[in-house]
């Protein structure tokens, strides 16, 4: 569904993503980890619009949109969350999403119904007429989604909409995600809360200091050594081994 | 938009229009006609800044440009009034959509948007003191020819309703803004531009379409202002006066609103003229009244007089629910 290829970008003399190549099959839910840093989020910029990449390819269902505005993307149904949620702060939570409907919906009636179904879905349901700016942090990540949601998309992106919730509020989510993903829509998230990356990914892409170093399904990418090293450091993959060496 | 949406917009309007023949004075008639005009200027202003957030410092550009448009075509090339109110609308739009496409492609937005739209009223006012077909700093006096066809009414009540009938038209397009798409969309880029155009926003395109319909609406009253007062120069059309009052209009009464700029300008210049009435001959004094009006605006009602009163029918309701 979504395919990047040699993508790079460069800010200055920093090489914030360098020479990335990644899938995303259709129907999946698939991730990208990494450490902070990692250029995680300016690849998700690139393949949502936002950045222009320095070189490389972006390819949505075959098509090189590689140069697409996000508008244009949206359009086409690549809709993505802000891991800095970026509310309407003056509307309601209903009209922020009817602002993601209206991409499908051109008449205010559909879009409202449209609203607050989604709005509904995503446990939204008494803050609707409330001002988006009276949300807590976990009803603005639920905004996040909700309003990407309402565009109908064919690609999620879901930049760390679990960052900052408690584990009460991740556990009600979880769900949630998988249910979109059930509907035919195909899920790319970047997560730092690895048990749930664990549970909801198929595939994950491990990205370290802007290069795609690991690929696989979640259990085998966290046992490669590369992947530990980029976490907590060179030589740490032997320390550990040596450490459960004596125990087995 | 259904009728029922307008209903209460279609009901100020009427009530607006029968106030003329209440047996009002000249003095007062030729009030509310200075104030209706103004009231097109800041509906016009809203239209880009209220509900776009786009702050214009120099809507007298729209207004200048309308009102040389119909005064050139009479004065210079013998045109008709009502073609000249024509070309004023289209003249406006494409100065708007110049200037917008100028800032906007650049990314100018907040303050910087702001200088820029001021410079540019500035640049305008001073060819058009200049120029030589503008009139210079004579400026151009439209011929006094009462008649329909001429857009000159004997009668100053008629003029007064054509004010308001384009007041109106511009009340139920702010209107058909707070309820479309298109306002959605230009609300959307208000609130966060990133985050429209990830939900699928052109926002070049809005902000385009914003500005032409916003300066045409100020447009057509700068030619009102020419064809009522049958004089301008470039200190009056281009100067900075009505870019402020423009923008002085809606904050006051409610950016972002149908009523807002309406409501603003009457509420303003009543407050302005009662103020020069009760303080004799001190000049200047309904200047100090405005600022005061806007600071108070401001500080304890920063969504207007119509966000005032939404949040007292709220408080109502809730009142009355809670019993």
């Amino acid at each position: 569904m979504l395919v990047v290829e040699g993508l790079t970008k460069r800010f200055a003399g920093l090489l914030a993503v360098n020479n990335a190549s990644l899938s995303v099959a259709e129907g999946s839910i698939t991730g990208l980890i990494g450490p902070n840093g990692a250029g995680k989020t300016t690849l998700f910029a690139m393949a949502s619009g936002f950045l222009a990449p320095s070189a490389g390819r972006v390819l949505f269902t075959g098509e090189d949109i590689t140069t697409e505005a996000p508008h244009r993307r949206a359009r086409r149904g690549i809709a993505r969350t802000f891991q800095i949620v970026k509310p309407f702060a003056g509307l309601s939570v209903r009209e922020n999403i009817a602002v993601g409907a209206y991409l499908r919906h051109p008449q205010r009636a559909e879009t409202l119904a449209s609203a607050t179904l989604i709005g509904e879905r995503l446990g939204l349901g008494p803050q609707l007429d409330k001002p988006a700016a009276s949300l807590t942090v976990a009803g603005r990540k639920r905004l996040e989604v909700a309003r990407a949601l309402a565009t109908e998309p064919k690609l999620l992106l879901l930049d760390e909409v679990l960052a900052g919730l408690n584990p009460a509020e991740i556990r009600d989510i979880l769900p949630l995600i998988r249910a979109i993903r059930d509907e035919g829509v195909t899920i790319f998230l970047i997560e730092h809360i690895m048990q749930a990356v664990m549970t909801l990914c198929e595939t994950v892409h491990v990205l370290a200091r802007g290069e795609i170093i690991a690929v696989g399904p979640p259990d085998m990418v966290c046992a490669d050594p590369k992947v530990i090293e980029a976490y907590l450091g060179p030589g740490a993959a032997a320390r550990l081994n040596a450490a459960e060496a004596p125990r087995a | 938009m259904t009728l029922r949406d307008v209903l209460p917009h279609l009901g100020f309007l009427f009530a607006l229009a029968v106030v003329p023949y209440l047996g009002v004075s000249g003095p007062t008639l030729n009030f509310l006609i200075a104030v209706l005009i103004v009231a097109l200027a800041a509906q016009g202003w809203n239209v880009l800044g209220g509900f776009g957030g786009q702050y214009s410092f120099g809507h007298a550009a729209f207004f200048g440009s309308g009102a040389y448009a119909t005064a050139i075509l009479q004065v210079q090339l013998g045109w008709g009034a009502w073609v000249g109110l024509g070309a004023s609308l289209v003249v406006g739009a494409i100065v708007g959509l110049a200037i917008g496409f100028l800032s906007f492609r650049a990314g100018l937005r907040g303050s910087y948007f702001a200088l820029v739209t001021l410079a540019f009223a500035e640049v305008l006012r001073i060819v058009a003191n200049a120029a030589g077909f503008t009139g210079g700093a004579a400026g151009l006096l439209i011929r006094l020819q009462p008649g329909f066809e001429n857009l000159q009414f004997a009668d100053r009540r008629h003029f007064y309703l054509l004010v308001l009938g384009f007041v109106g038209v511009a009340l139920i397009l702010s209107r058909w803004l707070e309820r479309s798409r298109f306002g959605a969309h230009l609300v959307a880029v208000r609130e966060n531009e990133e985050a429209a155009k990830a939900l699928g926003v052109d926002t070049l395109r809005v902000k385009l379409g914003a500005i032409a319909l916003s300066a045409a609406i100020t447009a057509c009253s700068g030619c009102l202002y020419a064809q009522y007062y049958l004089y301008i120069d470039a200190n009056v059309a281009y100067g900075t006066w009505i870019s402020v009052e423009a923008l002085l209009a809606p904050i006051v009464g409610g950016i972002g609103t149908a009523f807002g700029p309406l409501v603003g300008a009457l509420a303003l210049h009543g407050v302005g003229e009662a103020t020069k009435l009760l303080a004799g001959g001190r000049p200047g004094l309904d200047l100090v009244v405005f600022g005061g009006c806007l600071i108070l605006a401001i500080a304890f009602a920063p969504r207007g007089i119509a966000g005032l009163a939404a949040r007292v029918l709220q408080s109502r309701s809730a009142a009355r629910e809670g019993r």
